[in-house]
């Protein structure tokens, strides 16, 4: 299709402006732009269908099918979108005087009320604009309990090969010195390993639980008592929550200090670049070090975000946990869990797992063994499912496993869904064996079919020139 | 793949040859091959202190970003600029795209010839 520049026909308008009903006022000369924008001409019509079209290319959770590993919820209830929607909320400024906006201070209160008991923790703050930005602030806490002691021998943090990389960043950015530590076999902490380079420096322990390749570290109280034997804190990633919630808690586990991404557990679209929330939880000890918030009163301490960070995310993960209650939050979680066991074993005996075991909300296919057979890559697979209308698994994550496709089918799939996408991947996994040709080059039905990411890596064009 | 004969190797993949009394340190075509086509390499900066066993810079590929382990402990003396420009040098020359060149060299991890390093990829 083409280009909307390339739709524009001088002259054409479709004005939405209002008439001038004040005195036009010029900008100073210095500040006036020299040649007018090029923007695109077209009339409403032509720019509605231009965007239809556009919508039509794209594969979105309202369509099919969506296993996108790592990733969490991807159906988002609509209450919750109503609820976030109201004027209420939309329209308040943010520098109201807070006598004035009582109910949206509730609702930070009240969320935070039901993820500290989601959480086992003892305290919260919304201000953090995202999961990075949480472990950032939630680090920075960890950092500032060992200040308080003046322990500041304590200079390395020690995070897992199979973690999320932005866990070593945080920690870098934190100022610490980032230990990796290599998982078991199974992907879990490799308890020799963490004993080995616990001691008398080590700051705290970042871990997500389940772990990256969706398993439950059945060590995990062993392991927070190790740390905190070796008086170092311990920092849970809740980019895994979803798992859990209702189940077990973080802080039941051990843990000291955790993030929860609201916008992957609670309810918000995300992928799109935002807005997300990264409330950070703490326990009793560390409440004291939380930034200054509308929430709560810390004059002098500094505040991680204006005004009260992304609100509208926490109405709706406060209209997502009140709707589900306590008896759908826990059921979201399971529901999660039973729907990857059930699609692993469907597609086991076909492609494998990379760890047969009980998986929790996600599950990685090792394709390795397949791809040197047949020649058909995890790449190959994952370009097929396109075809038949679904999305791609996430490829090649986590890095601990070659050829890997992973899953997650989340809690609002059905039984039929699941079954039609395992006789999906069953059917692909005989055709590769007959027809490695046929796909190598999938997918054969979109309008795009493998554009050379290493051409747009490489000479990025993000500018249309113009003839 | 091919494997220099005149080069020692690390278990990380990483080739070392010593010239003009200074370690360089390059990437081998086994890893260019496992990493595929690279996009992007972030380099230290010449007087860095690079330690053995530890990340002295990263490679991106459409795939992920890795870590460029450093096989020695030392200086770094000079880095290959090039590079920036285009990581793809990687890929097709990678015995002939030098990454780092290492001055004051204080400790070596155990080094693999040709032979041992062909053996020890065959294994992977």
């Amino acid at each position: 299709m083409n280009l909307i520049f390339e739709k524009s026909v001088k002259g054409r308008k479709c004005d939405i402006l209002p008439k001038l009903d004040v005195e036009p006022v010029a900008l100073p000369e210095n500040l006036q732009r020299e040649t007018a924008p090029r923007l695109p001409e077209m009339s409403e019509t032509d720019v509605s269908r231009h965007y239809t079209e556009l919508n039509k290319q794209v594969h979105g959770v309202n369509c099919g099918f969506y296993p996108l590993g790592s990733c969490t919820m991807k159906y988002n209830p609509r209450i919750d979108e109503e609820a976030a929607a109201l004027e209420g909320f939309t329209n308040i400024h943010p520098l109201a005087p807070k006598s004035t906006v009582r109910g949206a201070l509730e609702v930070l209160e009240t969320l935070q009320a039901d993820l500290c008991e989601i959480t086992g923790m003892d305290g919260m703050t919304f201000e953090p604009a995202a999961g990075a930005h949480g472990e950032f602030t939630g680090v920075l806490l960890i950092k500032q309990y060992h200040d308080s002691h003046n322990d500041t021998k304590r200079t390395k943090i020690i995070v897992p090969d199979s973690a999320h990389g932005t866990n070593p960043a945080t920690a870098a950015m934190c100022g610490y010195q980032v230990v990796n530590i290599p998982s078991a076999p199974d992907g879990c902490v490799d308890l020799d390993a963490l004993r080995s380079v616990l001691g008398e420096d080590t700051a705290g322990l970042m871990l997500t639980n389940p772990n990256t390749v969706g398993i439950f570290d059945e060590n995990i109280l062993e392991i927070t008592k190790l740390v905190h034997e070796a008086g170092g804190l311990c920092y849970y990633d809740g980019a895994n929550t979803n798992a859990i919630m209702g189940v077990v808690r973080p802080g039941d586990m051990g843990f000291d200090c955790i993030h929860l991404n609201l916008h992957k557990t609670f309810a918000t679209p995300h992928g799109g670049g935002g807005p997300g929330a990264g409330a950070v939880g703490c326990k009793e000890f560390l409440k004291p070090f939380l930034p200054h918030s509308a929430l709560m009163d810390r004059p002098g301490r500094v505040q991680v975000r204006a005004f009260m960070g992304n609100f509208l995310v926490c109405v709706r993960a406060l209209a997502y946990v009140m709707t589900l209650g306590r008896e759908g939050i826990p059921e979201a979680a399971t529901n999660a869990v039973l729907n990857a066991n059930y699609l692993m074993q469907k597609i086991k005996g076909t492609f494998t797992p990379a760890f047969d075991r009980i998986c929790m909300h996600e599950f990685v296919l090792d394709l390795s063994g397949y791809e040197k057979e047949t020649g058909v890559s995890a790449l190959d697979v994952a370009k097929s499912l396109i075809d038949y209308g679904m999305h791609p698994p996430t490829m090649y994550f986590p890095l601990i496993v070659h050829e890997a496709l992973m899953l997650e089918p989340t809690e609002t799939e059905s039984k039929e869904t699941l079954d039609w996408a395992a006789d999906v991947f069953r059917k692909l996994y005989e055709l590769g064996k007959t027809d490695p040709e046929f796909m190598h080059n999938a997918p054969h039905n979109t309008p795009i079919g493998r554009p050379d990411e290493v051409k747009a890596a490489r000479n990025p064009i993000v500018r249309y020139t113009f003839a | 793949m091919t494997i220099n004969p005149e080069l020692k190797y690390s278990r990380d993949h990483e080739w070392v040859k010593e010239e003009d009394g200074l370690l360089v340190i390059g990437i081998s075509d086994f890893a260019q091959d496992a990493l595929g086509d690279l996009v992007f390499v972030n380099l230290p900066e010449v007087g860095d202190a690079v330690t053995a066993g530890e990340a002295f810079g990263d490679v991106e590929s459409v795939k992920a970003v890795s870590d460029l382990l450093s096989p020695v402990s030392g200086t770094v003396a000079e880095i290959n600029e090039e590079l920036l420009d285009a990581p793809e040098k990687l890929n097709e020359d990678p015995y002939g795209a030098w990454i780092i060149k290492v001055s004051d060299v204080t400790a070596t991890e155990e080094l693999l010839d040709a032979a041992a390093y062909e053996a020890f990829c065959a294994e992977a």
